[in-house]
């Protein structure tokens, strides 16, 4: 639907903070990423480890499998252990999405914006009315069918935020193919698939990327979202999402349940956000 | 401005045209939609006689037809399990949502524009300084958790507010200020980058070379003309917005349209959690139509012209 105007400045002009915030995004990221790498190795227990007697136990109680240095949940898991392998649904699914979306968003903006006319007119038609589509109930719509689960979580954010790239590669490949070194390769005799991919994918990329940077916090939080609502990873794969999901039942008796996976998703996506705005600022300022 | 408004419509039409067909191909996906509409354990021969009473033993363009011959009428299936029209269902519980949308949106703007402005005409003062991480982390907090620290703090703790219900003033507050949170944190930022970019204009130096008083410039010139990428991102972020609806009904035990897809997911009635996509996307259609309006009336120098782009 039509509600663009300009593209929008950037937040970070004027006061520059002290510590650089993409190098702190990135250090959050990279955390979250070696957390989920190293879940085996790092996780002090297994996080499936049901230890009755140590249900609900909150943080800092010693007990049989060792310190639980964030508590226990309702069946005596260990929070920190959980957190650590949540990690890894969180991140594969927004590594995998990121990369669906991007991929076949870009792809159809180029070929829009390549082809332009009648093509061009439907495909953009299209990227309109999913783009206008508030997403978590397109996303509830297709688990409702699909049913839940780690690899449909990801085929939803996928196919639901492509858009976004569409518009994005739309653009710069309108403005790409006109220029002289596209006309140079065409009249050396490059083919339109040749030419799309050795030469306006090059001048539409970063902007994709940048997109992409923008993006993963977004799937970020929508992978917490759909688990919590149950619609995304099922337990007893530990989510951040499930996790919190879990902890509501427990809000009068234990506040660490509800809060530390909030704080892990928190800190994951303002990292991936920080990450996003430093590679936005440095690549395309114009894009949003 | 009566064509440009007619237009708009128009493409609004083709828009929820497009996504009544998406809805319609999802609902496919699955080889048997009449599996998703009827709960478990439903014997064959009612299945069958169902497939037969809905056309699904019809060629797929004719129930395409047929479904769309249903949606101009207002009719968005029935639904099984709970054998009432889908729409109806839908309708009852869209106020609810209305209301917390609206409380929510009112408070966001209300709060996030000041916010944001006074940071950006105070660029590197310490109400943009404190501003600045108010808004990373606003924008890093999902707005689920955000929910569930509140009823852990205001309801569990303090036992100010209650944590669910509907009807009072108390029981809106906590679910409002939850489903605003995210957007407040969004709109001031971008507030305040808007003004920030206004404030480096030629026209604002000219404004204060000929001795504009400084609260006039900002006022009459700065505002003006960022109202523009205000709106648009306040806009864009309803459907943030009717997205956080439904995990913030979710928690909050909140009778609106996200919970009812919640429930009719849970009861396998996927008529029901079809209706519900297509009223909320009306519903955001028809507020960005709004909006292309507005642009009009604060922008004027925005005609017709292909907005979409």
């Amino acid at each position: 639907m039509g509600a663009t105007a300009g593209p929008l400045p950037s937040v970070r002009r004027g006061a520059r903070p002290r510590i650089p915030s993409g190098a702190l995004g990135a250090a959050i990221l990279a955390s979250a990423l070696i957390a989920a790498l190293g879940a085996p190795y790092l996780a002090p227990q297994s996080p499936f480890a049901q230890t009755l007697v140590m249900r609900l136990r909150p943080p800092a109680t010693h007990g049989p499998g060792g310190t639980y240095w964030l508590g226990t949940d309702g069946l005596g898991r260990d929070v920190l252990s959980r957190l650590v392998f949540g990690a890894r649904a969180s991140l594969i699914v927004a590594g995998l999405a990121v990369a669906v979306s991007g991929a076949s968003g870009t792809a159809v903006g180029m070929v829009a914006g390549y082809y332009r006319g009648r093509i061009g007119a439907v495909l953009m038609r299209f990227v309109d009315t999913v783009l206008s589509i508030p997403f978590l109930l397109l996303a509830i719509a297709v688990v409702a069918v699909l049913g839940p689960s780690l690899l449909n979580t990801v085929l939803v954010l996928g196919l639901t935020r492509w858009p976004r790239y569409a518009r994005v590669a739309f653009g710069q490949t309108l403005a790409t193919r006109t220029r002289e070194f596209v006309e140079a390769a065409r009249a050396l005799g490059s083919g339109d698939g040749r030419l799309l991919r050795r030469h306006v994918l090059p001048d539409v990329l970063p902007s994709a990327v940048v997109v992409a940077t923008l993006e993963i916090g977004l799937m970020i939080v929508f992978e917490a979202a759909l688990s919590f609502l149950g619609l995304g990873v099922q337990p007893p794969v530990p989510s951040w999402g499930s996790m919190l999901a879990d902890g509501r039942n427990y809000l009068a008796t234990a506040w660490w349940l509800a809060t530390f996976p909030g704080l892990a998703i928190m800190l994951t996506v303002l990292g991936a956000n920080l990450v996003g705005d430093a590679v936005r600022d440095r690549l395309d300022p114009r894009i949003r | 401005m009566t064509r440009f408004i007619a237009v708009r419509l128009l493409q609004a039409v083709i828009v929820l045209w497009g996504v009544s067909t998406l809805v319609f191909a999802i609902s496919r996906l699955s080889g048997d939609p009449v599996a998703l509409m009827v709960p478990q354990g439903t014997p064959p021969d009612v299945m069958a006689r169902m497939r037969h009473t809905l056309g699904l033993d019809l060629p797929v363009y004719e129930q395409y037809g047929r479904f769309l011959w249903g949606l101009l009428r207002g009719d968005l299936g029935t639904s099984y399990v709970q054998d009432a029209p889908a729409l109806r269902l839908v309708l009852q519980r869209l106020p609810y949502t209305a209301e917390l949308g609206v409380a929510a949106f009112g408070l966001a703007l209300a709060a996030g524009v000041p916010l944001g402005v006074a940071a950006g005409i105070g660029r590197g003062g310490w109400v943009d300084r404190a501003a600045l991480p108010f808004m990373l982390i606003g924008q890093a907090m999902p707005s689920f958790w955000t929910g569930l620290l509140l009823i852990l703090v205001v309801s569990v703790d303090w036992r100010l507010l209650p944590s669910s219900g509907s009807g009072s003033l108390a029981t809106l507050i906590l679910p409002a200020v939850t489903l605003a949170w995210l957007s407040l944190a969004t709109i001031a930022r971008m507030s305040r980058a808007a003004v920030l970019e206004e404030l480096d204009k030629d026209y604002v130096r000219t404004a204060r070379a000929k001795g504009v008083a400084p609260r006039r410039v900002i006022l009459r010139h700065v505002l003006r003309n960022a109202a523009l990428p205000i709106v648009t991102v306040a806009t864009l972020d309803i459907a943030n917005l009717l997205g956080g609806v439904v995990t913030t009904e979710s928690i909050f035990a909140w009778p609106g349209i996200g919970r009812l897809a919640l429930e009719a997911i849970q009861s396998r009635d996927y008529t029901v959690v079809q209706a519900v996509v297509l009223v909320g996307t009306a519903v955001f259609v028809l507020a960005s139509v709004v909006t292309d309006v507005l642009y009009g009336v604060i922008d004027p120098r925005i005609e017709l012209g292909d907005v979409s782009a």
